[in-house]
């Protein structure tokens, strides 16, 4: 697309832009963010996007954008729509950057009627306690199913929680086939030609956001995309990016992927280390020969010094269980694996097998530092943590053996049958 | 020490537990998908529904009732940081 052309868009005018009959978008742009949520990077910049549905009875405005640029956004609005006609306020989602500018459109429309999740509640009340006046809107809680008329036109609630927040929902204009859903689908990419088709190639993008926003809710991820697709949305209408329209199928086919459970197959245990003389290595190389005689448990080592973090992270998401080693220097466990740990908040890993282990010169509290973080990440710890000082016997080695042994079993004997498990077995 | 079986619906599975052990305790251990936020009781994150069972969890707290009606939950829902076991339930997450 040409230069010129580039240009004819969003970015050049701060009207509203038609999406649908009797639907505009009436969101910001915001081309200089790099930087979002602290967490990830937005060298695109991103959009906030807001939306209008017109129908015979009045008008509904479905999210806002950050309070910076609620000027952009009541301009985008005013466009189209007088404050006066404005019935109903949908927020499909709370966080800062789509609310900013409530109290302002609550002055402007007191009339209207906040339309939000039945987990939303408590949010809006930690949005709006420190606006003075404080705002009253009339509110209305929403479940999947629940409706706004807008005359000859519905708006219809779908709740998909921790999507991801407690609070998110979409909401889907049925004769249109639009389904405003929110952050998923969104992406940070700051285009003002605003429609996937004018704008070429971004799946990069989506991607990146995935990883970062939605992944630790993949179950949920699943669960909302279960609801949305027998909708068969001709139009997704995110609240971040590019509006969908294009095949919009393909997005969802495209989440289903990034979500999908791991395949059924034998139980995988993958076990990273990290050593400074060998001596890890070869607890490590133990622990997986040990692992390896209970019976069909999957079992792979990994050298955190020269692995890739993302790569280690699709192993861990699809691992059963995973063990953890580093010698200590300096009483604490070494950065590469502290790294790893870290990132561990961006998958779930919840309710997974985990162990640590590792050879030490003086005191060995590596280990007892990565349990920790182990257990902040709410895995499971079948087998207490394995310290060696320094070379390992022939005893210590066997002893490796029997910690692999035990993991192994514990995903094909302990909890994880269907029998009755006792608490105290479950660590 | 009197004990109680709870069922996880969402993830299939029962755990035996020492009466007066509150469900967060269990389904954090187990992997259930119940998604925590503050622990206190203030949050409303862990919102669950109690699919069996009601009358064989604790009565819950001036406070977790507050919170419980702040997020407009149903009379079938708890708090799972809050809720105590003290028989059979079954439960997943709201």
């Amino acid at each position: 697309m040409a230069a010129a052309d580039a240009m004819t868009d969003a970015a050049r005018h701060r009207e509203a832009v038609a999406i649908a009959p009797g639907v505009h978008w009436i969101g910001a742009l915001d081309p200089a963010l790099r930087t979002f949520d602290i967490i990830l990077r937005t060298e695109q910049g991103t959009t906030y996007n807001a939306y209008l549905v017109r129908g015979r009875d009045g008008v509904a405005v479905i999210d806002t954008v950050k309070a910076e640029f609620a000027e952009e956004f009541f301009a985008r609005l005013e466009s189209v729509a007088d404050y006066g006609e404005i019935r109903a306020i949908v927020l499909n989602h709370l966080e800062p950057d789509h609310s900013g500018a409530l109290p302002e459109l609550l002055r402007r429309a007191p009339q209207a009627t906040l339309y939000i999740s039945a987990r939303a509640p408590a949010i809006l009340n930690g949005l709006l306690k420190s606006v003075v006046p404080r705002p009253k809107p009339p509110l209305v809680t929403v479940k999947t199913g629940d409706s706004l008329s807008l005359g000859e036109r519905k708006l219809r609630f779908l709740l998909t929680p921790f999507v991801h927040w407690p609070d998110t929902q979409c909401t889907y204009l049925a004769d249109e086939g639009v389904l405003f859903c929110g952050d998923l689908f969104g992406c940070h990419l700051c285009d003002g030609r605003l429609f996937d088709d004018r704008i070429g190639e971004f799946w990069p993008a989506i991607d990146y956001y995935y990883a970062h926003i939605m992944r630790p809710f993949a179950h949920q991820v699943r669960e909302a995309l279960a609801e949305i697709l027998p909708l068969e949305p001709r139009v997704l209408a995110p609240t971040h990016g590019p509006i969908l329209r294009e095949r919009p199928r393909r997005y969802l086919e495209h989440y289903q992927a990034l979500a999908r459970r791991p395949a059924n197959g034998p139980p995988r245990l993958a076990i990273f280390y990290i050593s400074a003389y060998g001596n890890t290595a070869q607890m490590a190389e133990a622990i997986a020969a040990g692992a390896g005689e209970a019976d069909g448990v999957q079992v792979s080592t990994h050298d955190i010094e020269t692995g890739e973090t993302a790569a280690f992270l699709d192993l861990i998401e699809g691992a059963d269980a995973v063990a953890f080693g580093s010698p200590t220097i300096n009483g604490d466990a070494v950065k590469p694996v502290w790294d790893l740990l870290s990132s561990l908040a961006t998958i779930d890993v919840k309710g997974k097998r985990a162990g640590a282990f590792g050879s030490y010169g003086w005191s060995g509290e590596a280990i007892w530092l990565i349990e920790e973080r182990l257990r902040g990440l709410k895995m499971q710890l079948p087998v207490p943590g394995l310290r060696i000082k320094l070379i390992p016997s022939t005893e210590e080695i066997a002893a490796c053996h029997a910690f692999g042994r035990q993991l192994a079993d514990s995903l094909v004997g302990g909890p994880g049958s269907a029998r009755t498990l006792d608490l105290a077995e479950i660590g | 020490m009197p004990k109680a079986n709870i069922t996880f619906d969402d993830i299939g599975k029962t755990v035996s537990v020492p009466a007066g052990t509150r469900v967060i305790e269990v389904s954090e251990r187990i992997g259930a998908g119940i998604l925590y936020g503050c622990r206190e009781g203030d949050c409303g994150t862990c919102m669950m529904q109690v699919l069996e069972g009601r009358d064989n969890l604790t009565e819950p707290s001036v406070l977790e009732e507050k919170v419980l009606r702040e997020n407009m939950a149903n009379g079938h829902d708890r708090l799972a940081c809050q809720a105590q076991i003290i028989g059979d339930c079954r439960i997943r997450p709201a």
